[in-house]
């Protein structure tokens, strides 16, 4: 005990109204489905939460049926100022609901209040935000006089970030005026689900929004359905990969954000409090389970004790716990399957020579949680250091010159993202150039903005998403 | 190229007198003919597999031999490629544009040449394969403007809500791997080559059969300009051998199938393509006309955009 | 009072750090090149460490244990005995009509008041302190500013609060500012020095660390953010990096050194961050008004009227609580 110790602090339940089970969001409609059904699981105490439709390739063939027509009748010939007020509409809703939104997420996700709260849904309102205005206005973009949209875009989304990546693929598809058909990850429909009773609130025309809920033969079902004109996934470079071939031989529009394995590089010049904050933003925001997360630390040698100090003190400064309690930084590890391919990786880690670590940590009896874990010791030939963990452990590598720092940063088949941490202003753009990733985070880390482009270089994948870039995705250019 | 026929000139006319010495034949002048080779890291080696084809001319008559190039010389094209791609993307946007422009001034040098080439291979009038050379220098010169241009056109200051710098601007692919089309011979090889070059990009270009003589012309032309040795890689060869080893190399970052005109062999290969997502260009975004304005497409199927971060603070 | 205060117990190896004063240009070489702050890292984490939630119990202690961190204030032109009388009666029962309500931490007051302050207080064991040095803007000449000590000191503070010469700062001349402090300090006696660094006028927070290291190593017990004249006073930024150069003095020469962010903090939701921001930066060992003090007055009154509602369970109000 502490002098001052933080008294329990739960942000309440009571404001989301949980189902007992869910439809198919189809036309405008929550609906059965032919196929059977799933639980979606809350990871933090392992209770099931909700019976899930899980759709059927059939099932899927409806929802495309009803993007299609929605396409073909209303969205398509709608004028860009009336889709601009439809997104605009469904962004307020989304701000007046934030709360419940917010709770949700972390009830089906696992991740803290703190992070749905002032993160995930303020960014997913933004977003819609953002992309509203673009409805009206593209032909502003740089594609020409009258870009048109490609018709309906199939979208397949991750479980880390459930609601801010339906935000990522819906708004500029809206935008541009396709229309859509949306699988979210198996273990996080409530969001999306609740997302579509957002979209009847708004009024938006019957099937331009549709969300079918299932696992891989679903997702499998609907990237490959021939009446889809756009594929957008996030998620495995593994799934990415057999969506690509999938595609392949097709008209359809594909774009991919995948894996990473993302360098933070930290220089001995470095502002070393934030450095240190940026280090905890970069491996423990959302438990790790980021694909953009600083998973490798390259630290300079010269600094490497006095940075693993601060490191280590600060991360016993770390609450791991119910994700619903307001002081909550560590939340539970999305699903039991996640949880043991941590567990995997970090006892390969172990058993190749890493020296691990974590702070002392008292995890809960149920539910899926691993506590915030650093390897040091770590060499470039560890699997560590090169698979995606997908969870909250830092493998710890050093450089010795800026040179070696570049080469082991890009040492991968991933180019997602990757931080520089200097007070030197020319290393920084130095550093920044020669680095093969799509984000570069200079003395920050794990920001996101809806005007900022994200995607990723090599195997992390193609096409950017956010900002004008983002519009790309889902013109015909 | 065709070399022109030589005749003999020594004929036999009158009766000699035997108590006067023959005279020497008028010496005719034995043509030197060209050996086309394949272009990997600036030299012109043959293909490491010893072997040749022929390439022949609209009406079937030979014109050359040609290397083949073998799944060997891919991997060694690929090699090299990687190898300057660090030089010519870092080089500045400027330099690439003077390069460009400068193998601009050597493809006009060669006009005549690559007309006839053109002309021997598609069987065109000289009027129309001078049109066609002309259109792929014109064309080239174009491009070589483009360099210090798509990044501008391509970035973005992106007004994030924070105090943060944030700037997206385009770089390039990597290693990319050219299918040119079989016609227009050059026009087609200008077509694919120059906007993956003109970004930062290295290139692996394979020409197919009709394509290998203004190929080699072309290697001649980059070879003798200022173009770093490995920016471009020329081989000559069939997309059926060099499809599928370019496309599953791990070390190439992307492909245009332009000229896999097999719909069965370019879905095949944009398959193997996605084991290390390499960015594709489907043949059906090839024009149906080459000799259409291009517009920026080309240049940015094989960009990346970048988007860095920073705070602003005092 | 410097020895009435606990021993430094960090365990970590101490360095010698006497090379850094051995020279002007030691000392400058050593403030120069301590490591830069990005202020948006900082603000942003200062910004989290405010979001965290206190709540009921945690709430309850929070409040009293930054009662007890009060140093009261009265720092007016207008200042009499009487007022500072009244001042005094508050310090020792803040809630007159609850006997469990801890005392504040010290009253600080002007040198001529000390006398009225120390008399006032005794036997209660809360401090007196002092501002001098030509408070708040320090501009006269060294004798005066020692004599303003020696005033403050004889008559009985104990405590002192003194200013850094800015202009000295600002303009690189970083052996005066050192010099000064030794000066003072050795002026000060038993008294427990507390360092004002007027962070309102450092301009960037690469200085506020400079400045917060060269009064430590010029010995200074406590550092301060600001006199409460210039705006701005004490914030939470500021506040975490001071802590932060606090936490790495104590780790590189194993002596505690006190902080007291002062000024501009008035409500209890603005103490309960300060007190998470100690909590999550310095731990346990600076949780205690030997090492953490507010340099306040009106904040008092807020603490104690959150006091009342968590005892109640209503809304109080300002009738409900004395005005001093």
């Amino acid at each position: 005990m502490g002098i001052f110790d933080y008294a329990p602090a739960p942000e309440s339940r009571a404001i989301v109204d949980i189902k007992p089970s869910y439809g198919l969001f189809i036309g405008g409609e929550f609906v059965p489905a032919t196929g059977g059904s799933f639980k979606s699981v809350n990871p933090a105490s392992g209770e099931a939460l909700a019976e899930i439709a899980e759709a059927s390739a059939a099932d899927v063939d409806r929802a495309v049926a009803a993007a299609r027509a929605a396409y073909d009748k209303v969205w398509s010939r709608m004028p860009g100022t009336e889709r601009a007020k439809y997104l605009f509409r469904i962004a307020r809703i989304i701000q007046e609901r934030a709360r419940e939104l917010a709770v949700l997420e972390s009830i089906d996700n696992g991740k803290p209040i703190r992070e749905t709260r002032d993160v995930d849904v303020p960014l997913v309102a933004a977003h819609f935000f953002h992309y509203a205005g673009w409805a009206d206005k593209l032909e502003f973009a740089g594609y020409g006089a009258n870009p048109r949209a490609l018709g309906v875009a199939a979208q397949v989304i991750p479980w880390n970030f459930p609601l801010l990546m339906l935000a990522w693929k819906i708004a500029p598809a809206l935008a541009c005026g396709n229309t859509v058909v949306l699988k979210p990850a198996e273990t996080t429909p409530l969001t999306a689900l609740l997302f579509a009773e957002i979209c009847q609130q708004a009024e938006l025309p019957a099937g331009v929004v549709n969300i079918v809920t299932g696992a891989g033969e679903t997702g499998a079902a609907l990237v490959s359905h021939p009446d889809v004109n756009k594929v957008a996934f996030t998620g495995s470079t593994a799934v990415g990969r057999a969506i690509a071939r999938a595609v392949a031989g097709t008209d359809k529009k594909l774009t991919l954000e995948l894996g990473g394995k993302a360098a933070n590089i930290v220089f001995d010049d470095a502002p070393i409090d934030q450095a240190v904050e940026g280090i905890i933003d970069s491996i423990f925001f959302n438990q790790g389970q980021v694909c953009c997360a600083g998973s490798r630390l390259l630290v300079q040698e010269s600094i490497q004790d006095e940075l693993l100090d601060a490191l280590r003190r600060r991360m016993g400064t770390l609450r791991l716990g119910d994700p619903l309690d307001k002081n909550t930084d560590i939340g539970a590890i999305n699903s039991a399957e996640q949880l043991a391919r941590i567990t995997e990786l970090s006892a390969a880690g172990e058993a190749e020579g890493a020296e691990r670590w974590s702070p002392p940590c008292e995890l809960p009896a149920n539910g899926f949680w691993f506590p915030p874990t650093i390897f040091t010791n770590v060499s470039a030939t560890h699997r560590i250091a090169r698979e995606e963990i997908f969870g909250p452990v830092l493998s710890v590598l050093t450089f010795r010159t800026p040179d070696e720092a570049i080469a082991k940063a890009n040492n991968t088949p991933y180019g997602l993202s990757a931080g520089v941490w200097t007070e030197k202003g020319s290393r920084i753009l130095s550093m920044a150039k020669r680095l093969r990733a799509g984000v570069v985070w200079a003395n920050t880390f794990n920001k996101f903005d809806p005007t900022s482009p994200f995607g990723g270089y090599k195997e992390s994948g193609y096409g950017r998403e956010g900002g004008l870039h983002g519009l790309e995705a889902y013109l015909d250019v | 190229m065709s070399e022109k026929s030589e005749k003999t000139a020594a004929k036999k006319t009158a009766a000699k007198k035997p108590e006067e010495p023959t005279p020497a034949p008028t010496p005719v002048r034995l043509g030197v003919r060209k050996t086309y080779k394949l272009y990997i890291g600036g030299a012109f080696p043959r293909s490491e597999s010893g072997r040749s084809y022929q390439v022949t001319a609209a009406d079937g008559a030979f014109l050359a031999n040609a290397a083949l190039a073998s799944r060997k010389d891919a991997r060694d094209a690929v090699a090299k490629a990687r190898g300057a791609f660090s030089g010519w993307s870092g080089a500045t946007a400027y330099l690439r544009g003077q390069i460009l422009y400068r193998i601009a001034e050597m493809l006009e040098g060669r006009r005549e040449q690559f007309a006839a080439e053109v002309r021997a291979v598609e069987g065109l009038s000289a009027a129309k394969a001078a049109a066609q050379v002309d259109a792929a220098i014109d064309r080239w010169v174009w491009y070589a403007g483009w360099t210090d241009k798509i990044g501008q056109i391509r970035s973005a200051a992106n007004p994030v809500s924070g105090p943060f710098w944030n700037v997206s601007s385009p770089e390039p692919t990597g290693v990319v791997a050219l299918f040119a089309p079989e016609k227009p011979a050059l026009l087609g090889l200008v077509s694919v080559l120059a906007p993956a070059i003109a970004t930062g990009n290295t290139a692996v270009l394979v020409a197919p059969n009709s394509a290998a003589l203004p190929a080699v012309t072309l290697a001649e032309v980059l070879a003798t300009s200022d173009l770093p040795g490995g920016v471009v890689n020329i081989l000559t060869g069939t997309s059926a051998e060099l499809g599928r080893p370019l496309a599953e190399h791990l070390d190439v970052d992307a492909l245009d199938l332009a000229g896999i005109a097999d719909a069965e062999f370019a879905t095949s290969l944009e398959k193997m393509a996605a084991e290390n997502l390499k960015r594709v260009l489907r043949p059906s975004a090839a024009p149906g006309d080459w000799t259409a304005a291009p517009g920026t497409a080309r240049l940015t199927a094989f960009l990346e955009t970048k988007t860095v971060w920073h705070p602003v603070g005092i | 009072m410097t020895s009435t205060l606990p021993a430094a117990t960090q365990p970590h190896p101490t360095y010698d750090l006497s090379g850094v004063t051995s020279s002007e240009a030691a000392l400058r070489r050593f403030l120069l090149g301590l490591p830069g702050v990005d202020k948006v890292g900082l603000e942003a984490r200062s910004a989290r460490l405010g979001t965290r939630s206190i709540k009921t119990t945690a709430k309850a202690a929070g409040i009293d244990l930054a009662i007890s961190m009060i140093d009261l204030t009265t720092l007016e032109g207008a200042d009499t005995p009487g007022k500072v009388r009244s001042l005094c009666a508050k310090a020792r029962r803040p809630e007159p009509g609850d006997p469990t309500c801890p005392s504040t931490a010290a009253v600080c007051v002007y040198p001529d008041m000390v006398a009225v302050a120390k008399e006032e207080l005794k036997g209660t064991g809360i401090h007196v302190a002092a501002v001098a040095t030509a408070f708040p803007s320090g501009r006269s000449s060294r004798e005066v500013k020692l004599a303003d000590t020696r005033l403050a000191v004889e008559a009985g503070a104990d405590e002192v609060d003194m200013v850094i010469d800015r202009g000295a700062f600002l303009s690189g001349r970083f052996q005066d500012v050192f010099d000064e402090i030794v000066a003072v300090k050795g002026a000060c006696g038993s008294a427990h020095l507390k360092v004002i660094l007027e962070t309102g006028e450092l301009a960037t927070y690469d200085n506020v660390r400079r400045a917060s290291w060269l009064a430590m190593l010029a010995g200074a017990d406590f550092i301060k953010t600001s006199t409460g004249k210039v705006s701005p006073a004490a914030t939470l930024p500021v506040t975490l990096l001071m802590l932060e150069a606090i936490r790495d003095f104590t780790g590189q020469t194993g002596r505690k050194v006190g902080m007291k962010p002062a000024g501009g903090i008035r409500t209890s939701k603005d103490a309960l961050k300060y007190l998470v921001t100690v909590n999550e930066t310095l731990g346990d060992g600076w949780l205690s008004p030997d090492w953490f003090r507010f340099g306040a007055s009106s904040l008092l009154n807020d603490l104690l009227m959150q006091r009342q509602k968590l005892a109640t369970g209503h809304y109080s109000g300002p009738n409900y609580v004395t005005v001093d």
